[in-house]
């Protein structure tokens, strides 16, 4: 690893589904492939371009997240890795992960993965019941979830992340854990445990959903910590879990611990050096950008020049955080992590100590239990504790500026 | 101006039976506005009124009319305020015309609120009229309605006027009723001056609009006036008429005119609906009856939201005030919402009013607490004092007695709900006098009931159990003695003196734990268990729990889209900013409304 390089992660977005499911209010859909293959030449352009920017940086992990990347042919998703190593410096010890749809990762597609680089593989699993899959709208069933576990293993994936939900409509507490322990019998290296949160504007949102009730939510929550303990996985994220320090998600631990991150794709959000941007969510706005950029080389305009002009179009949004939004940042993202936040590294990134700033939002829930300050190694930390994470929004937001 | 060819009158209707539409046509008849100048309803100019159907403060116009007998008439029509809030405006009003127009619906015929107005105008001699409206609809019965009026109110009405206001169908008709049967003033032009305030207005450059109505003599610009009742004295800086929608400056109002008069008063205190007015020089030998000094009946106390917006809302209630010389405030604090004023007002309705118009006009934030009504209190050292705010109740050991005021009230109902009605006013410690039947399906039942009773949500009780059939009227009584107790809310163990409230000791129990079911449902879950309790005098006598939130986190990855989840957790922010800290328990504002309307049919 050079040590003279900054460090950045990569996100990728894939937005195409086979369908929607009912819960899900991320930036996805169906797509033709005259609009896949579009897409995928406007996102390699956007590689290429971007990558001058940051011939200072070393790539420490990639994400490629949905949408389903699994669904586009598995051409698209290995020449876009394959660009990206071209066009970084993509550190060996990368962590290359890709979210996988049951439905569609089959062998073939899941060993080029492995063979263009993807070292991890997260699966939405959800549950393993499938009346609850059914619930969900999820194209997929228990036993093509088994599946694609097994062609993993078999093309050679050995960091594996599965994602649970809790809370699906109609879920009793019994079946909840009969899903977790028939997926720890797999002995996954990751497990990231979701309870199911309703957004306006999806389906569910408008829909008579018989939920588990708040009690039963909690307990399905505390259960899995304690089982999953159990069986070897600590707790490092209030919804994700590790066999092993190792197997930790590094690329979600750089969203948790302010480091930087380059969204590429549409509507991919991304912060550098403090700065914060979103891609534009419209596909064809994004494509067309990139296509203008085409036609203006053809015509032979200067590149550079084209180069800034798409750069101001197609980023939205964007912001540099003054001081006090870092520290909020800083506070209710850091307090995401088990090991919560270093008050050294409070002090070392803002120049002051964290009690002048936050004194009493912090008494007040350590007073109820909520917020503890431990000392490691000569090193103090502020973190949730358990009852805390139950409410940590709550606490959360008490750490943002008025 | 010939006395003959004036007609003072008002219309009087049910409400939604056309009142405000049929003035709009008349004056649109009279050709002084053009039907483009028109406002939807020229009487009802502000708001809220046009909002809920009801006129608030009493307006006049002028028309002129050129009747078939080739004359040109003055008509003055005077709108009277719909709400028995209002009686004491209305009656004035009343005093100011000369007769009146009853609208009747051809679909609904005479109901129970019609007969309270007209009963109200033949009080005060009034000729009444009637005008069969809506004769257009499919379902109309002039016929029937006809023969109604006749046998229930007793006035003549076969040769009633069949229109239809909204269709301008019938208005000559019903402006030539007014020039024959409405009769012309009987004043004295050479009397001294004796003139009737039937309602004032602020404006910021003229000061005081005092409208009058004169019953003799001349009031002219130049001469000084004085206001029998207040003692108060002016030089009359201009007088004139009502034109629709503005003022028409004139040389003077004679003996049976209507119109206003300006005299640089500063202070419409000065300027009592019902006081007389008459020549400084020349006064008159006595005033004209009926004057009374109308005091608030109804005390909340009144706090901004934000309490940055205190001064903001003094301002607003002083400007208030220029307009409406029966609201009354003044400062006090409260624990639990910091600065604040505490406000009396005519009724329930006269509160809300103020209260719209605070938030709409002022676009003030307002946090009120329950409305109360005015208690003697007799101390054991013999002393009385009002009490207009339950805090100041002293304690138990140093009151002899209380006293509490109470009303006469007059409930018009059809036979149907007789029984639910009287229910009501049982459980509300009404104490029966009476029941009249006006004809076979409709009762009139008297009863005494404590005005405390009433305040909050007898209204809305009385029209839910009786489905809208009943009217209510009342008049303060007097004062009688009353077993009352203090009723004090604790939320998370902490007093809230803004909940607390005086109510009669069988009725404490009750009450205290409605409150708390309602604070329950209104105060959100919190980190920690909230208990609400109600007591009167420290002892505990209702409790609810608003149990700890177990669940509020975001088990959700978004990935890196961290904006969005800091907007979620600024979102939360703002709604706990919006509330009232009590202790360490977030209360929103609708807690301390909501406890207002506790209607014991739920």
């Amino acid at each position: 690893m050079n040590k003279t390089l900054k460090r950045l992660s990569l996100y990728i977005h894939i937005p195409f589904c086979v369908r929607k499911c009912l819960y899900c209010d991320f930036l996805s859909f169906n797509a033709d492939n005259d609009l896949i293959d579009e897409y995928f030449k406007a996102l390699g352009k956007e590689i290429v371009l971007n990558a001058g920017e940051y011939a200072d940086y070393e790539v420490d992990s990639i994400f490629f997240g949905g949408g389903t990347p699994s669904f586009p042919d598995a051409k698209y998703i290995c020449d876009t890795l394959s660009l990206i190593f071209e066009s970084f410096h993509v550190s060996d010890k990368a962590e290359i992960s890709l979210e996988v749809n049951p439905a569609s990762a089959i062998f073939g597609k899941l060993n080029s993965y492995r063979r263009a680089g993807f070292n991890r593989i997260s699966i939405g699993a959800q549950t393993l019941n499938d009346e609850e899959l059914m619930k969900l709208g999820r194209v997929h069933n228990a036993s093509m979830f088994y599946d694609t576990y097994e062609n993993a293993k078999r093309a050679g994936f050995d960091n594996i992340n599965i994602d649970l939900m809790s809370a699906i409509p109609g879920q009793s507490l019994e079946s909840y854990l009969d899903t977790v322990k028939k997926v720890l019998s797999l002995r996954p290296e990751h497990i990231s445990a979701y309870s199911l949160i309703v957004e306006e504007g999806t389906p569910f949102y408008d829909m008579e959903l018989d939920v588990p009730s708040e009690d039963v939510d909690r307990k399905m929550y505390h259960e899995t910590k304690s089982i999953l303990a159990a069986n070897g996985y600590h707790r490092y994220e209030i919804s994700n879990y590790a066999l092993s320090e190792d197997k930790e998600c590094h690329h979600n631990k750089v969203y948790w611990t302010r480091g930087n991150y380059l969204g590429l794709g549409l509507g991919a959000s991304s912060m550098v050096e403090n700065v914060r941007w979103k891609n534009v969510s419209d596909i064809k706005k994004y494509i067309e950008i990139f296509a203008a950029k085409e036609d203006k080389d053809r015509n032979n305009v200067d590149k550079a020049d084209v180069f800034v002009d798409n750069f101001k179009k197609y980023r939205e949004d964007v912001e540099k955080l003054p001081i006090k939004s870092q520290m909020e940042e800083f506070m209710f993202l850091g307090l995401r992590l088990v090991r919560g936040v270093s008050l050294e590294e409070f002090k070392n990134n803002f120049s002051c100590d964290i009690h002048e700033v936050y004194a009493e939002t912090i008494d007040k829930y350590k007073n109820m239990g909520l917020l503890k300050e431990y000392t490691i190694d000569g090193h103090t930390n502020l973190c949730l504790t358990d009852e805390g994470i139950d409410v940590s929004n709550t606490i959360m937001a008490d750490f943002l500026f008025d | 101006m010939d006395q003959s060819k004036i007609r003072n009158f008002c219309i009087v209707a049910h409400i939604d039976h056309g009142k405000s539409t049929l003035a709009d046509r008349m004056i649109e008849k009279t050709g002084v506005l053009t039907s483009r100048e028109m406002q939807n309803q020229v009487l009802d100019n502000m708001d809220i009124e046009r909002e809920r159907g009801i006129t608030i403060k009493s307006q006049a116009v002028r028309m002129i009319y050129k009747a078939k007998d080739g004359e040109e008439y003055t008509f003055n029509m005077i709108d009277t305020p719909g709400h028995v809030d209002f009686g004491y405006e209305v009656s004035r009003s009343l005093a100011a015309c000369d007769g009146a127009i009853l609208v009747v619906d051809a679909t609904q015929g005479v109901e129970a609120q019609t007969l309270a107005n007209v009963y109200m105008a033949l009080d005060h001699d009034l000729d009444v009229f009637p005008v069969i409206n809506k004769i257009d609809l499919p379902s109309a019965q002039p016929q029937e309605v006809k023969d109604e009026i006749e046998d229930v109110i007793g006035i003549e009405a076969q040769d009633a006027p069949l229109i239809s206001a909204k269709n301008g169908i019938g208005i000559e008709d019903v402006l030539e009723a007014v020039v024959h049967k409405i009769p012309a003033p009987v004043g004295d032009s050479l009397k001294p001056l004796t003139a009737l305030i039937f309602d004032s207005i602020y404006d910021s450059y003229r000061g005081v609009i005092v409208f009058v109505r004169v019953k003799d003599g001349v009031i002219k610009k130049g001469m000084k006036v004085k206001f029998m009742a207040t003692g108060a004295e002016a030089d009359v800086v201009e007088v004139g008429y009502f034109g629709p929608g503005r003022f028409i400056a004139s040389d003077e109002l004679a003996a049976g005119d209507v119109g206003y008069f300006t005299a640089s008063i500063k202070n419409i205190q000065d300027t009592r609906v019902g006081d007389t007015v008459t020549d400084s020089a020349r006064p008159c030998d006595e005033a004209l009856p009926g004057y009374k000094k109308v005091m608030p009946m109804v005390y909340c106390g009144l706090y901004p939201a934000d309490s940055a917006h205190y001064s903001d809302l003094r301002d607003a209630l002083e400007k208030l005030q220029l307009n409406d010389a029966s609201l009354f405030y003044e400062p006090e604090t409260s624990q639990a919402l910091g600065f604040g004023f505490r406000a009396g007002f005519l009724g329930l309705l006269h509160l809300e009013v103020i209260q719209e118009r605070l938030e709409r006009e002022y676009d003030l934030n307002l946090v009120t607490t329950a409305p109360g009504v005015v208690y003697k209190v007799h101390r054991t050292d013999g002393t009385v004092f009002d009490l207009t705010n339950p805090t100041n109740l002293p304690d138990p050991s140093e009151i002899e007695y209380m006293e509490e005021p109470i009303v006469n009230g007059e409930i018009m109902v059809t036979t149907d709900y007789v029984g639910a009605i009287m229910q009501l006013c049982q459980e509300r410690r009404g104490k029966y006098l009476s029941t009249d039947y006006i004809e076979q399906t409709r009762a009139i039942l008297k009863y005494e009931l404590p005005l405390n009773e009433i305040i909050y949500d007898f209204f809305d009780a009385l029209k839910s159990r009786s489905r809208g059939y009943a009217s209510f009227d009342y008049e303060l009584k007097g004062y009688e003695k009353s077993e009352l107790v203090k009723l004090d809310i604790l939320i998370n163990r902490e007093e809230v003196d803004a909940l607390s409230f005086i109510v009669h000791k069988d009725g404490a129990y009750e009450r205290g734990r409605k409150m708390c079911e309602k604070l329950k449902d209104e105060i959100p879950r919190h980190l920690f268990e909230i208990p609400i309790q109600a007591a009167v005098g420290g002892k505990i006598i209702a409790r609810e729990t608003v149990k700890a939130y177990r669940k509020d986190v975001l088990a959700k990855c978004y990935g890196g889209d961290i904006t969005r989840k800091k907007k979620l957790l600024e979102k939360q922010k703002e709604g706990k900013k919006k509330m009232r800290q009590i202790g360490n328990v977030e209360v929103p504002q609708a807690a301390f409304l909501s406890v207002l309307k506790l209607d014991s049919t739920d």
